[in-house]
């Protein structure tokens, strides 16, 4: 047996312990140097191996867990393949004591993604670059957030709309993650719009998967293909083929304009709400019911209530900060 | 099917009763024999009057010594082995202190009996097993939960999480660190009836 020194708090010892055990399982980020420490830790002392034994095998116990999921989507691969035991330790080896808990907690923050916010006010529109040569057109109240490590980019829409042209990268695999979907990349230019639970998917070029209901048993998942557009809600996700004049319409606001083609007014006032603060507000339904066909500015919210008035009869009353338009 | 553990299965050919052993046996041997000990050893160490912290530190001490033991020559009961070494540690702070509750020493005398009390069962049915960890999963703070669920049934990253929940991946981290101290303390010491699903 090794020396013993008297080893530390067993509170202290088992968070330390947690704390090597999560950061090792999460397989990425974990090093040859992070290796080397967890040795150089459990060489230290038996209370520190047997701290690491007992919480590493309730750990794998939770492995079992896995059994509820629901589906087997793109990530299983890493998911189900944890390292099932621990490599045998080189404890007489591990002499490496030196190196001790030396930069541990360093060492594990270093290898953390950056992650990056972006965002656009309403009525704002923006055009970021990711350094992998990505770009991301951020329509309007939209905030998205990405995180780049070596082995994956992975792109959060939190809110809003974005039009994403990927630099296809087969070991570096793109993912944009909404609400409860995820969309995967397999080369592609595509339009995503987030809307509380639900996400909307218009693939432009190339190709994606998207998968809905990630963490439920309802969980689904689609490959699409140019001209597709897909809606995920917490229960469904819908395919439906979209042609080339509703793609253009759909990406009207790349252009500063919202095409509509027989909307009715309830859905052309939604769409203009979302670009500007001024609200317009239908007041009933008869008026809400009209059809309109029309390409117009997104920022123009008065030529909006000139046109309902003129061209629709309908009655427009304009107050601060609301434009009201009733039958 | 029944189905053993992990552990079980990796050790049974291994060694037997006698052999000193090498240390990746002896953590075969710990998970298999020490652990399963923990709900009782815990719940004698409060009784007899220890704090959380100083339970925490005696049953450290006790798995220390056991293992040692271990290295040396296989116990034949290890139940017996990890009682007698807890009663001995126990007599030896009592001594040490100086004020010795009435209480502590009486509590001592109890320890026949968790000594004599069947051995927890250590083959679950794999069913049970899964039974067991989502009613574990059910008492973790709903963040903890959270993080687990995402990390060990989704099977994401902690950047991922972090990615998802707006924490940081630090948060992540230390979260799925307390849930699985957390994991243990309800799986290793909440004894086998409450922990099932009522």
């Amino acid at each position: 047996m090794i020396e013993e020194t008297a080893p530390g708090p067993a509170l202290e010892i088992q968070s330390q312990a947690a704390e090597f055990l999560v950061a090792r399982r999460n397989g990425r980020s974990w090093s040859e140097f992070d290796e080397q420490s967890l040795n150089a830790w459990l060489a230290q002392s038996m209370a520190h191996r047997i701290a690491f034994w007992r919480l590493e095998s309730v750990w794998n116990r939770a492995d079992r867990l896995n059994a509820l999921r629901p589906m087997a989507p793109a990530k299983t691969a890493v998911a189900a393949n944890p390292r099932k035991r621990i490599a045998p330790f080189a404890f007489a080896a591990a002499v490496v004591a030196g190196i001790a808990a030396l930069g541990l907690s360093t060492n594990l923050l270093w290898n953390q993604p950056r992650v990056t916010s972006y965002s656009t006010p309403i009525g704002g529109r923006e055009t970021i670059r990711l350094a992998d040569g990505t770009t991301i057109e951020l329509n309007t109240n939209t905030v998205v957030r990405t995180a780049l490590t070596e082995k994956r980019r992975t792109v959060e829409l939190v809110r809003g709309e974005a039009f994403f042209q990927v630099r296809h990268d087969e070991r570096r695999p793109f993912v944009l993650l909404a609400a409860n979907h995820r969309v995967i990349d397999l080369g592609t230019k595509f339009l995503a719009r987030e809307d509380g639970t639900r996400l909307k998917v218009v693939l432009i070029e190339g190709s994606a998967k998207v998968e809905t209901g990630i963490s439920t048993d309802n969980a689904k998942s689609a490959l699409l293909k140019p001209g597709d557009e897909a809606v995920a809600t917490a229960r469904d996700l819908t395919i439906t083929r979209k042609s080339d004049k509703q793609l253009e319409s759909e990406l009207g606001w790349q252009r500063g304009v919202l095409v509509f083609q027989r909307a009715t007014l309830v859905d052309v006032a939604r769409e203009y709400n979302r670009y500007n603060s001024r609200k317009i507000i239908i007041a009933d339904t008869k008026a809400g019911a009209r059809l309109i066909t029309a390409t117009l500015p997104t920022n123009d919210v008065t030529g909006f209530a000139r046109m309902a008035k003129n061209f629709l009869g309908l009655h427009v009353e304009e107050r601060e900060g609301e434009i009201v338009i009733s039958h | 099917m029944v189905e053993t553990p992990e552990t079980e299965r990796a050790t049974t050919a291994t060694s037997s009763v006698g052999d000193p052993l090498s240390m990746s046996e002896i953590q075969a041997w710990f998970i298999r024999e020490v652990l399963p000990l923990e709900s009782v050893l815990m719940q004698f160490l409060s009784r007899s009057g220890r704090s959380k912290s100083d339970s925490e530190d005696i049953c450290q001490d006790v798995y220390m010594r056991v293992c040692a033991a271990a290295a040396e020559e296989l116990p034949r009961n290890p139940r017996a082995l990890v009682f007698t070494v807890a009663r001995n540690l126990l007599i030896n702070r009592v001594k040490h202190e100086q004020v010795i509750s009435i209480e502590a020493v009486e509590n001592l005398e109890g320890l026949n009996v968790a000594i004599d009390e069947p051995p927890p069962d250590r083959v679950v049915i794999a069913r049970e097993e899964l039974r067991l960890l989502q009613t574990a999963l059910g008492k973790l703070p709903e963040r903890i939960r959270n993080a687990v669920v995402m990390h060990k049934i989704d099977g994401l990253s902690t950047a991922e999480i972090a990615l998802r929940t707006g924490a940081s991946e630090r948060t992540v981290q230390r979260d799925l660190g307390e849930g699985v101290r957390a994991l243990a303390e309800i799986l290793l010491r909440e004894p086998a009836d409450t922990r099932r699903a009522s």
